[in-house]
């Protein structure tokens, strides 16, 4: 996957080259994003089968089209409590170090183009969510977006050096 | 080791092509050199060796693996000279060309890899090859010149070669030069250009080809190592090889020539007599294979794949179809039953692309039988049926070793010496039979020698010895004959170089069990040992009961499934510390209950309301799972967890159900930890499952 940063700085392009695309989805009242290249897929939640003895964030796994897909719980992984999914709700499937996986949030959002220089690094302040989990903060008007670290997120469920740029 | 005018990517798929070929190449070599027998005259053996060994060393050397080169060099000059029938095919060289074999096939292994071979590797070997090629050229001139019928003394002999190349040899970027040139490495050659065909300059073509030579060679070789020159030409120029008379070759041209070239004076075509003769050898060998082509094992996969999903989404349909149309239209009706039909054919038949003989793995085993009798001084004689049954590529690939195991055990432990075979009555030389045939969906191998059987007093006296089973136990013979499968249970008195040490009939059980099959054995003393090998036909579909436990189904394994019932009040027993048991003919069955195990809710909790599935494990103790009812018997296609997830314990695999749901395939030997996990059973209460003392 190449990624935007790594093309060369010349130019009245150098602007455009160093916008990066994400995909921002809502999780109870917050918002968050994930880079637009990771993500292969966005389906409505249907019901999973539960694999036995996991923990609460793991929903269970899907058939997507054949391919074996395990899905989890956002919110849950959060630390917000389980989410009650309805079939309004939405799973992303993203592809992290070669493996891909499902995400089950409330809703998609937007698309965000996103100039890298305005991506601000996340403040140490004390919050319900760990701060390994996040990768950076994208203003939006007044508001804010928070970026997600996926490879944080699910670490122990994938390569450690799994080559995703969130 | 690089060629500049390719890619690297371009280089690496060539050079993946050429490790390809070896692998079949060397398959067709080790096959050949086991059907080879001391003192025959196999030329046609021989000769498929000679090839194989030849086209190795052809890629080779266009990788420069030098060092492969060389040694497949020395190899192809001995057996040369064997096909040639300048040397004997005695027990010394026999031992030599199988050596040989095996340093020449480490040696493609470390090319593959991308090692250079130390300097002295298979150095042993090689001088034994040279002794072999310079022993011959001595011993056969001057002791016994006329000792045996294929001598031919190493005395120049003339040959006339006419070689007209067509137009087509030169449009595959060959060389004329090189040809000669090679020639001429073989003795002294004399060349006249053939201008004959020569048109006049206007009615000059400059893509044909007219020119041709008539050469006279004298060299100490044979004919076919002159059409050897020619090898991949040879359909594309006009050749001819013949041997002149001259005053120098005595009566020794006279005398019968080896085999293959006596055919090959037979054949009708005198002008190409000599090369035709490998080539025809070559069609021969391999019949049919022109008839198959080579495939990428992920490609068949993909297929697989799509059509396991294709069967799938098919049988949603009509099963939305039904539901929705009430069956009001019966053409519909039918074309939905006609797409079922065609569907299930259509994965039949994409199975069957996996599907390979047995033959691959088979044809390893009469030189290790030859190989470990040599070793222990015994005479065996391996006798293989079913060698063509077939089952999936990935099930073959992990046959190799159990089978090897076990046949050289047979050979090693199985078959008696000599002297103790004839005192009781049995021919001196020991057999064993390998066999395979299908069975439902399963392969059935036996691996069957007709030795003294198991020594069960030793077994037993050994087992207590090493605390497998405590000093008081009484055991029937077939439980005895099972403690062969205990794990570091050697039963060899002496730990021999052939029988390993340590490593035993465990890890054979194991190794089948990974594949989801079983191994059993019987043995009758005096007679001999059976032992039977049951191993699903694939690993990609499985025959599975599927079984609903609250909200989840799952799958088990059809064929470790003995029966299922719904017991009653009595027959269940609480055991001290919370286990239960189920008494079932007199046996004490242990309850697993699915439910518990993998924490579903909402699922029966008493026994007597949901169904127990009695299953037999692998070690031969049973269990009996607790699970809310039967859906149904149905052949699934697994599929992996592990791509995009961890291992989970106790689930083997997943499948995707008619409803497109994810079913999750249950792993049943696991199953057993997991429970002792979950309710904390101290090892101390454990029943003695299934044990009748």
């Amino acid at each position: 996957m190449a990624e935007p940063q790594d093309l060369p700085n010349v130019g009245p392009d150098a602007a455009a080259a160093q916008a990066r695309q994400f995909i921002s989805f809502r999780v109870g009242d917050d918002e968050f994003a994930i880079d637009i290249m990771a993500v292969r897929e966005i389906k409505g939640w249907t019901e999973t089968t539960v694999l036995p003895n996991q923990q609460d964030y793991m929903l269970g796994v899907l058939n997507l089209r054949g391919t074996i897909v395990p899905i989890f719980d956002l919110r849950c992984r959060f630390g917000l409590g389980l989410t009650t999914a309805t079939r309004s709700h939405v799973v992303i499937i993203v592809a992290i170090g070669g493996r891909l996986l499902g995400l089950l949030v409330d809703a998609v959002s937007d698309i965000l183009t996103v100039n890298a220089a305005d991506i601000r690094p996340v403040p140490d302040v004390d919050q319900p969510i760990d701060n390994a989990f996040l990768a950076g903060i994208i203003p939006v008007g007044d508001s804010m977006v928070v970026l997600l670290s996926l490879e944080n997120l699910f670490a122990n469920h994938g390569p450690a050096n799994a080559a995703i740029a969130a | 080791m690089s060629t500049p005018s390719f890619g690297s990517d371009e280089l690496a798929q060539f050079r993946r092509t050429f490790f390809e070929e070896c692998t079949e190449l060397l398959a067709d070599l080790e096959e050949r050199l086991g059907a080879l027998a001391a003192y025959s005259s196999d030329v046609e053996g021989l000769n498929a060796i000679f090839r194989a060994v030849h086209s190795v060393k052809a890629g080779a050397g266009a990788f420069g693996y030098t060092v492969l080169v060389g040694f497949a060099h020395r190899f192809e000059a001995l057996l040369d000279r064997l096909r040639d029938g300048k040397a004997e095919l005695d027990e010394r060289t026999l031992a030599a060309l199988v050596a040989a074999a095996d340093v020449f096939s480490a040696l493609v292994d470390l090319a593959r890899q991308g090692e250079t071979p130390a300097d002295d590797f298979g150095a042993d070997v090689a001088e034994e090859l040279s002794a072999l090629l310079e022993g011959e050229t001595q011993t056969t001139v001057p002791i016994r010149p006329t000792a045996s019928a294929p001598e031919a003394p190493p005395v120049d002999r003339s040959y006339r070669i006419v070689f007209r190349p067509n137009a087509e040899l030169f449009r595959h970027a060959n060389e004329p030069l090189y040809l000669i040139r090679e020639l001429k490495a073989l003795g002294t050659l004399t060349i006249d250009c053939d201008l004959a065909r020569l048109p006049a300059f206007e009615a000059f073509n400059v893509d044909d080809a007219y020119l041709g030579w008539t050469m006279t060679l004298r060299a100490d070789c044979s004919p076919a190592a002159i059409a050897e020159v020619f090898e991949f030409v040879d359909d594309e120029c006009e050749l001819i090889i013949e041997e002149i008379a001259d005053a120098q070759a005595e009566p020794e041209v006279v005398a019968p020539p080896p085999a293959a070239e006596a055919e090959a004076t037979n054949s009708p075509s005198e002008s190409k007599s000599y090369e035709t003769k490998p080539a025809d050898a070559k069609t021969a060998g391999k019949t049919g294979s022109i008839s198959s082509i080579r495939v990428d094992l992920y490609r068949v996969d993909r297929l697989v794949n799509m059509v396991g999903e294709l069967v799938i989404a098919q049988a949603m349909l009509a099963q939305q179809f039904i539901e929705t149309r009430k069956q009001d239209d019966p053409g519909a009706l039918q074309g939905f039953e006609h797409l079922a039909g065609l569907t299930r054919e259509l994965q039949e038949c994409v199975m069957a692309i996996r599907m390979q003989p047995v033959k691959s793995v088979f044809s390893r085993m009469p030189r290790l039988v030859r190989d470990v009798g040599h070793k222990t001084g015994k005479d065996v004689r391996l006798e293989m049926s079913g060698e063509q049954t077939e089952v999936d590529k990935t099930v073959i690939e992990e046959l190799a070793d159990p089978l090897t195991h076990m046949i050289r055990n047979a050979v090693d432990h199985g078959i008696e010496d000599a002297d103790t075979r004839l005192a009781a009555g049995k021919p001196a030389g020991g057999v064993i039979r390998l066999s395979a045939q299908h069975a439902g969906s399963n392969i059935l191998i036996h691996v069957e020698d007709d030795g003294a059987g198991l020594d069960r007093d030793r077994l037993l006296a050994k087992a207590i010895d090493k605390g497998i089973v405590p000093a008081s136990a009484k055991l029937s013979a077939e439980e005895i004959d099972e403690l062969i499968f205990s794990p570091g249970f050697s039963t060899a008195a002496a730990v021999t170089d052939v029988s390993g040490r340590g490593v035993g009939m465990d890890v054979v059980r194991r190794n089948v069990q990974a594949l989801g099959g079983r191994v059993q054995v019987v043995s009758t003393p005096g007679k001999g040992t059976r032992f039977t090998l049951v191993i699903p036909l694939t690993l990609a579909v499985l025959d599975g009961m599927v079984v609903a436990v609250g909200w989840e189904k799952y799958i088990l394994p059809l064929t470790s499934i003995v029966e299922s019932f719904r017991p009653g009040r009595g027959q269940i027993r609480v055991v001290p510390g919370g286990g239960e048991v189920v008494s079932i003919r007199g046996e004490f069955v242990r309850l697993i209950h699915l439910a518990r195990v993998f924490g579903v809710s909402e699922a029966v909790s008493d026994p007597c309301q949901g169904l127990v599935v009695l299953i037999e494990l692998a070690n031969g103790s049973k269990l009996g799972v607790v699970v809310d009812e039967l859906i149904g018997q149905q052949q699934v296609v697994i599929k992996s967890l592990q791509d995009n997830y961890d291992p989970v314990s106790g689930i083997s695999g997943a499948t995707i159900l008619g409803n497109g749901r994810v079913a999750l395939i249950v792993d049943i030997e696991e199953l057993t930890r997991l429970y002792d996990r979950s309710t904390r059973i101290a090892e101390a209460t454990r029943l003695p499952v299934a044990a009748n003392a």
